[in-house]
């Protein structure tokens, strides 16, 4: 890995900690982001002649503290600027801060960030938009795509979140008990949609950002701790775990996307799918079946077959369409078809996908899928199109290479 | 004497651990278990799946089942040993053996039945 690369990483991993602490002490959205920011031009000059520091996110916290106050001085033209010196010789502070700092503060830190971003004067979709950007360091771009929406409109949703926020005042205190509760299912939200970008990146090259799924993974965990008797808390972990758990199979050596059907599913992870399975079982005993759970349940029909041509896919239909029911989406039924092409062949399925054809018109999957059951209907120049289709609206290049194979394939064939 | 080694730690920490870091601890246990395998006074040993995935059943006349591990405490019950010791001292050599370089606490409860396992373990 190049230079450049190993500090993106460290401090895409320290973010939602030294966010957090830098918004506990500001408290304000704006300067803790360009505190964050400057803390991090101020890495990349020194980490690479320095090497990387103890604690990174100690570090960040320290330095973007730092540079925020220096800000707040020149505004206030009243106190000499501090020497550059004394910013740049930091042994002695990272040392002190780390030391201040425990992992558990941190932990705190990022969920009651999280809290305070889920705040009620927002609209759900802002909330969930807001901590991913906030909390998570995504780009616009990634977030807007996890919303399947413009990069402009995110943009817009974004400052109106911001500007609401600051005209409300918000406290950026923890939120109490009855609050937390209130807003538990923006969160497990916004933990589910962090899981989902760091599962399939839309930024840079890398296909799988496993550091982000550890970490939703990890807050799926507390927020069940806090939580315990919550069947969806429980479903969402279980559904994480599930997933993850495929990680080790999903890319090949040259990074390329592997096919569930094509995995070798003995690297799979089966301490992750035996304990996602435990949840689910607890979840149940309850009866209060919801989105998360069902798509746990989904994920265990693939988890349980040894072999690709194991699936039970009438099971896999049957939970769709109660997915269907309790959160009708295109994606759903999307995903749906998959299963009924299996079970009812791919005719079946293309009728099923048509009407989706507006809504999903600039959805990558759509369009692979729809390429992918065109060429099992023998129809090789309507599948041609819709894969270029797909290969115009691919985001990696481990997506894009995945379709390309499939129009090798036909131009061979 | 048989007695358990009952791990206790702070579960947030060990799931914190890279595969890497994990691997060596049991390498490290096993360094101390291996011999006492050899030697036949090693029982069962089990490792837990976190309290997440734990339930409770509290019972009395109308018994209650509580989502959550038995007690809120900081370290948490997260596996066991079974060891043949002739003392305590023994039981308490070993347990100590396998803590060094970690931060848990280790319980040793003699046994006061021991039912030998049925399970057949290669099917686990």
């Amino acid at each position: 890995m190049n230079e450049i690369g190993w500090i993106d990483g460290m401090l895409r991993a320290a973010r939602p900690a030294a966010m957090a602490a830098l918004l506990r002490r500001f408290r304000d959205l704006d300067r803790a982001e360009e505190a964050f920011q400057e803390a991090c031009f101020r890495a990349l000059r020194h980490w690479p002649a320095n090497g990387p520091p103890r604690d990174p996110a100690a570090w960040l916290i320290m330095v973007g503290r730092n540079v925020a106050l220096d800000d707040v001085r020149r505004r206030a033209r009243d106190v000499p600027l501090p020497d550059e010196d004394a910013l740049s010789d930091l042994s002695d502070v990272e040392e002190l801060a780390a030391d201040r700092l425990d992992a558990a503060d941190y932990r705190d830190d990022i969920l009651r960030l999280l809290f305070t971003c889920c705040h009620p004067a927002l609209p759900a979709t802002q909330q969930v938009a807001l901590a991913l950007r906030i909390v998570c360091g995504l780009t616009v771009a990634e977030v807007a795509r996890a919303f399947l929406v413009s990069e402009v409109a995110m943009e817009q949703r974004l400052t109106r979140a911001k500007r609401r926020i600051a005209a409300a005042d918000l406290p950026y205190a923890t939120p109490g008990a009855v609050e937390r509760s209130e807003r538990v299912g923006a969160v497990a939200a916004m933990v589910y949609l962090l899981f989902n970008e760091g599962y399939s990146a839309s930024g840079g090259t890398a296909h799988v950002r496993a550091p982000l799924c550890e970490e939703a993974i990890r807050l799926a965990r507390l927020l069940l701790k806090i939580f315990p008797s919550e069947p969806e808390l429980m479903g969402l972990l279980a559904l994480l775990l599930l997933q993850h758990a495929r990680t080790p199979a999903r890319l090949d050596g040259a990074g390329e996307i592997v096919l569930l059907d094509d995995q070798d599913r003995g690297a799979w992870h089966r301490g992750a799918i035996a304990e996602g399975l435990a949840l689910l079982e607890k979840a149940r005993r309850h009866r209060r079946p919801g989105p998360y759970q069902v798509q746990a349940a989904l994920a265990a029909v693939h988890a349980r077959a040894a072999r690709a041509a194991d699936t039970d896919w009438a099971e896999m239909d049957r939970l769709y369409a109660l997915l269907e029911r309790i959160q009708p989406s295109p994606v759903v039924t999307l995903n749906r078809a998959v299963a009924v092409s299996k079970v009812g062949g791919p005719q079946a399925a293309l009728e099923m996908i048509a009407p989706l054809a507006r809504s999903l018109e600039g959805y990558f999957h759509f369009h692979g899928l729809r390429g992918a059951l065109l060429l099992q209907c023998g129809r090789t120049d309507a599948a041609r199109e819709a894969f270029d289709r797909a290969i115009a609206l691919a985001h990696t290049p481990a997506e894009a290479a995945h379709i390309r194979a499939h129009l090798d394939r036909l131009a061979a064939g | 004497m048989l007695y358990a080694i009952l791990c206790y730690h702070d579960e947030d920490v060990v799931n914190a651990w890279t595969q890497a870091e994990d691997d060596a601890v049991l390498a490290k246990r096993g360094r101390v278990t291996d011999p006492l395998a050899a030697a036949a006074r090693l029982g069962p040993a089990a490792r837990l799946m976190p309290t997440t995935a734990a339930v409770t059943v509290r019972s009395g006349a109308d018994p209650v089942v509580i989502d959550g591990p038995f007690a809120e405490t900081k370290e948490q019950l997260l596996g066991f040993y079974v060891v043949e010791c002739a003392t305590l001292d023994d039981a308490v050599e070993i347990a100590r053996k396998m803590g060094v370089g970690e931060t848990g606490a280790f319980e040793i409860r003699p046994l006061k039945l021991y039912l030998p396992s049925t399970l057949d373990a290669a099917a686990r």
